[in-house]
């Protein structure tokens, strides 16, 4: 058995599986006509795409650190965050727990 | 006959294809990731390649998790940008080559590389981005391969398996009897995470060793797993992987042209090199 690495997870089979109609939820917002669809009515589509009920939880309360751990891969969450106008640097700063200013700072003072 | 003129490894992050629809790059949060540029395009302007070769990871345009391979490559004689969910506008479709592509495709197999085969393939921002700003003009004025390697979901190819796959695809390259001059991209990179506790994590050292290993020394990559390249360069960074295929597609020798390293674009060590082959 391979260590874990410490708040880093690894979107592995297991994690595929579980994640498997969240993720695919997300997939479908590349399309604009879906996200509209999402927006119109959040609770329904997440029940066209089969989510289970800690996948719809996560969905509703945005919280990154959830929907990963309800099997969410980024780079899909990355369209789901999209429709908030959201960015990488916005879920950054949310997990890590963190204002968005601060986490940016963070970030810039690895340059130095 | 077909000849590899050096490889050119950049990272792809949308912010950058976003600060370049914005007119952004001379900006004091740009200029010195953009101002590095310049000495690739006198490189290009020097060695005028007619064809880029483009390895790179999809991020769920093309592939979703129904079907996802570990190597793909296009087959197409275009290739079509798409929308990706978070507004990123929409770029013209880029030229390629079904002939140059089934070539490549049948030295790869035969060579024992069974690539996922694509005669329509939607090319991401880790396609586009890099291709921008290789060549910022309206126009790509060059034909294109893309070559995808998964690093969404593991279990991902070895470094060792993609110096091998790229070791292949340089001798696919060299045995078209075209007369192409060929530039072989790796996208993406260097450390950065984008999830978990650990998100924003990035490793000068160990990217300043891979730059470094990138030019003399890319076998002593091999050895890593990639549990502990996730360890090192951040759950994304393992894009460096796209990085080994384009290296090990040159000879043995090669001569670094121009090199740039900056922290931070968005979450993310950039990372630039030009590879002349020898």
């Amino acid at each position: 058995m391979e260590h874990e690495i410490p708040g880093t997870p690894i979107f592995d089979g297991a994690r595929a599986r579980k994640g498997y109609a969240l993720n695919k939820m997300c997939y479908s917002f590349n399309s604009a006509q879906n996200r509209a669809e999402f927006l119109r009515d959040e609770q329904a589509y997440c029940t066209k795409f089969g989510l289970d009920e800690a996948q719809r939880a996560a969905v509703q309360q945005r919280n990154v650190l959830e929907l990963i751990a309800a099997g969410g891969n980024v780079y899909y969450l990355a369209k789901l965050a999209g429709i908030f106008g959201l960015g990488v640097q916005d879920i950054g700063a949310q997990q890590t727990g963190m204002p968005v200013e601060a986490f940016r700072a963070m970030l810039a003072a690895k340059g130095k | 006959m077909a000849r590899i003129v050096g490889a050119i490894t950049t990272s792809h992050i949308p912010a950058i294809g976003n600060a370049i629809a914005k007119g952004l790059q001379g900006e004091a949060y740009w200029k010195p990731f953009f101002g590095a540029f310049d000495a690739v395009h006198a490189w290009l302007d020097k060695v005028r390649p007619d064809a880029a070769v483009v390895v790179y990871n999809d991020h769920g345009l093309q592939f979703f998790l129904d079907k996802l391979p570990t190597f793909a490559i296009g087959a197409a004689d275009a290739y079509h940008n798409a929308d990706e969910g978070w507004g990123l506008p929409t770029l013209p479709p880029y030229r390629g080559d079904a002939a140059f592509s089934w070539h490549l495709i049948e030295s790869l197999v035969a060579d024992e590389f069974d690539l996922t085969t694509c005669q329509e393939m939607l090319v991401d921002h880790a396609f586009t981005v890099p291709l921008k700003l290789l060549w910022p003009g309206p126009a790509c004025p060059v034909l294109t391969v893309p070559v995808a390697v998964n690093t969404v979901q593991h279990p991902l190819p070895t470094p060792a398996r993609c110096i091998k796959l790229g070791r292949a695809l340089g001798r696919a390259i060299a045995s078209y009897p075209a007369d192409l001059k060929v530039v072989v991209l790796g996208t993406g990179g260097l450390s950065h995470q984008l999830d978990g506790t650990r998100a924003g994590f990035i490793n000068r050292g160990f990217d300043e060793m891979c730059m470094a290993a990138m030019v003399d020394q890319p076998d002593a990559l091999e050895r890593y797993s990639i549990r502990q390249l996730v360890e090192a360069a951040g759950t994304q960074g393992v894009e460096l992987l796209n990085w080994l295929v384009a290296r090990a597609a040159l000879g043995g020798r090669v001569e670094k042209v121009h090199s740039n390293y900056h922290i931070p674009i968005s979450n993310t060590a950039s990372g630039l090199m030009v590879l002349e082959n020898n």
